[in-house]
């Protein structure tokens, strides 16, 4: 009998050493050692957003009220899509310190072609992210051409474009009318319920077909498939999740086009990760780039289009940001956006070490860090605390990044 | 893939693949390489020793593009080529396995082997067809590896050392290079990777291996190149050759007189 289940194996599952899941009860054994082996994923910051929103909904219901979670949503949109970039160049290992000044750059820029000299949108929009690319580009040959660590030139961005800024806003500042595209579509447009339902039957449905597709092909190319049933059960919990949060926003005004536009960003930005030969290079790289180098793999490019891509995103949340306070100022992403950003990333279980990292952090990230601000803002406490309670939380995530590294590194997991 | 031709007699029966005459190359004030010459034929591995400064390095890189040589000529399959780096070395079909394996950690086998040479399905990356080749890959070596999905970094020693030379075979190579495969190894998982040198002459491939271990050259090299001050100092074939004969060609206690007469005469007979 064992003779002819084992010749039946698949091809992956010959092997008499490796431990196969069967039952649920083998899956649920197998997270559990992975979690104690340091493989964490996003474990901490689930629960971490799961303990914020207990406490802050157990001193003021109105925490989770429709409403604040609709604002909150709108709200952390701009800056989870400079986190985006963020987490793209800490795959790599480098950081980029100037995102913010480049924001609120490339939204000045725009502010001024648009509002002061009268372009069309688009045009700015354009330009705006052109300026965005152009930095990137400037950076990738400092870093790739010249050598120069992205620490340095970053740093140096962060001054100088905080420069450009006042320089281009010379008389203070600008506002973007209220009725403006850009302004409509960031602040008072939403998805009415009939397109909200539809798009997420959309999303399952895509889910579940491209998992049905994997199914077959693994089953026709003789590998072990995904179990069905845990297909199944994903595919109902993200349906209901969603369907779910769908009701809940539509209570007030529902999803707005910013939110959605955010949420898009990260699936596709997780999809090129993880699914194109340009993800799986950039991992390359950021795991050991000599080795990515001896294998054939464009180094030099890979550095620049993460470098490019950053810049691009952060203009992006720049305009964005803009549009969504109607004005673009002097401080306009010099404050806190970039150390947001960078945390955010952080936070959301982006290793500082490269290689180790997910779109979905940043997405993660920036809800833990907006939810902190807007409990906080409910309670009526001051910025000082704030910050010292998000230097608390990054602290927190970092050291519990280290602490699963020592723990990846003892029990083998890289 | 050649692996999928049935095995060709072993022990070097084949024509040259790559042969190389008269390489020199110089560093600075430096002469590292003086008229070196190295042969290697289908189905036949062929040991390069040496003590350490005696140009065994240099060497590897002129084969695998790294340097470009001085003087001399490569022939690859009876055609005079030019190696013009690491990836033209590897189009002509020949694979360095380095000492260092430069494999990623944070990735898994199947993206470790196919890295850089990924499958495709329109933009995005086939994974059910690059793990089939992998599985396929593995078994021609006959390579225990439990999981082609799990991080490199959580194989052990000889496993990793198992990848690297799996990854070597994804371009479908003709002569494969290995530099010091068993030096950080223990004595199983050497044995595991000399059985993989094996395979991959049995399967008709030239191999190349570099190695400062005797015991192992002569358990699975067919011939032995020594190299000593950037000089070919001598070649034996294993079955003639025996430890102290390497010993001496290698530290150049053979460059007296009587030495001499026995590695003659040792030819002689051969």
């Amino acid at each position: 009998m064992t003779a002819t289940k084992e010749s039946v194996a698949a091809t992956d599952a010959a092997d008499e050493r490796l431990i196969r899941a069967v039952s649920p009860g083998d899956y649920l054994r197998q997270g559990w050692g992975r979690i104690r082996g340091g493989d964490l994923g996003m474990l901490p910051v689930v629960l971490g957003l799961v303990i914020i929103c207990a406490v802050f909904y157990a001193y003021e219901p109105t925490f989770l009220s429709s409403r604040s979670l609709v604002s909150m949503l709108l709200y952390a949109a701009p800056t989870g899509i400079i986190a985006l970039g963020i987490v793209v160049v800490l795959l790599l290992g480098e950081i980029d310190l100037s995102v913010g000044s480049v924001s609120g750059f490339c939204a000045a820029v725009m502010a001024v072609i648009v509002v002061d000299q009268g372009h069309s949108l688009w045009l700015g929009i354009a330009a705006a992210l052109g300026v965005g690319a152009l930095i990137g580009t400037a950076y990738a040959v400092l870093h790739v051409r010249v050598g120069v660590p992205s620490f340095v030139f970053s740093l140096a961005g962060l001054l100088a474009f905080e420069g450009a800024l006042l320089w281009v806003l010379a008389d203070g500042s600008i506002n973007i009318p209220r009725e403006s595209g850009l302004a409509q579509f960031a602040r008072n447009k939403f998805l009415t319920d009939a397109q909200a339902y539809a798009l997420v039957a959309v999303v399952v449905a895509c889910y579940l077909g491209s998992r049905l597709w994997t199914i077959r092909r693994r089953r026709a190319a003789g590998l072990t498939p995904p179990n069905l049933l845990a297909v199944l059960i994903k595919a109902a919990l993200l349906g209901g999740g969603l369907g779910w949060l769908t009701y809940y926003l539509g209570i007030a005004r529902g999803w707005g086009y910013l939110t959605v536009l955010f949420a898009a960003l990260v699936v596709v930005l997780d999809l090129l990760l993880r699914k194109t030969r340009w993800g799986r290079h950039l991992f390359a790289v950021g795991g050991n780039e000599e080795a990515a180098r001896r294998a054939g793999v464009r180094v030099g490019w890979t550095y620049c289009s993460a470098f490019v891509l950053c810049s691009v995103l952060a203009a992006l949340g720049g305009l964005l940001a803009a549009a969504q306070l109607t004005s673009v100022s002097q401080d306009s992403g010099t404050t806190d956006t970039n150390l947001t950003a960078i945390a955010a990333a952080v936070i959301g279980g982006t290793s500082l070490f490269g290689g180790r990292g997910s779109a979905y952090a940043a997405l993660l990230g920036i809800l833990v860090l907006q939810s902190i601000e807007s409990g906080l803002n409910l309670m009526n406490v001051d910025s000082d605390v704030r910050y010292i309670v998000t230097g608390g939380v990054l602290l927190l995530a970092v050291t519990i990044d280290s602490v699963a590294r020592r723990a990846r590194s003892s029990s083998g997991r890289g | 893939m050649t692996l999928t031709a049935p095995p060709t007699p072993a022990s070097g029966t084949g024509e040259a693949v790559l042969s190389l005459a008269g390489i020199h190359k110089r560093f600075g004030a430096v002469q590292a390489l003086t008229d070196v010459s190295l042969t290697v034929r289908a189905g036949e591995v062929v040991a390069l020793v040496g003590d350490n400064g005696a140009g065994k390095s240099t060497l590897v890189k002129v084969i695998s593009g790294v340097y470009q040589p001085d003087a001399g000529t490569i022939e690859f399959e009876s055609r005079p080529v030019v190696v013009g780096g690491p990836a033209g070395a590897q189009e002509l079909g020949i694979a360095t396995v380095f000492q260092d394996l430069a494999l990623c950690d944070n990735l898994d086998v199947v993206a470790n082997l196919f890295l850089g040479k990924e499958h495709r399905r329109g933009p995005l990356l086939d994974e059910v067809s690059m793990e089939q080749e992998a599985w396929r890959l593995l078994r021609t070596l006959s390579a225990k590896i439990p999981s082609v999905r799990i991080p490199v970094a959580s194989l052990s020693g000889g496993q990793r050392q198992t990848v690297a030379i799996a990854r070597s075979l994804v371009g479908d190579p003709r002569v494969v290079l290995l530099d010091e495969p068993t030096a950080a190894l223990g004595v199983a998982q050497t044995a595991e990777v000399l059985n993989l040198v094996e395979r991959l002459r049995d399967h008709g491939l030239g191999v190349i291996l570099v190695s400062h271990n005797m015991a192992d050259v002569q358990a699975v090299a067919d011939r032995i190149v020594v190299l000593r001050l950037g000089r070919n100092a001598a070649e034996f074939r294993t079955e003639e050759a025996t430890t102290d004969q390497l010993v001496a060609a290698i530290t150049g206690a053979s460059d007296n007189v009587v030495a001499q007469r026995a590695a003659r005469r040792t030819e002689e007979r051969g």
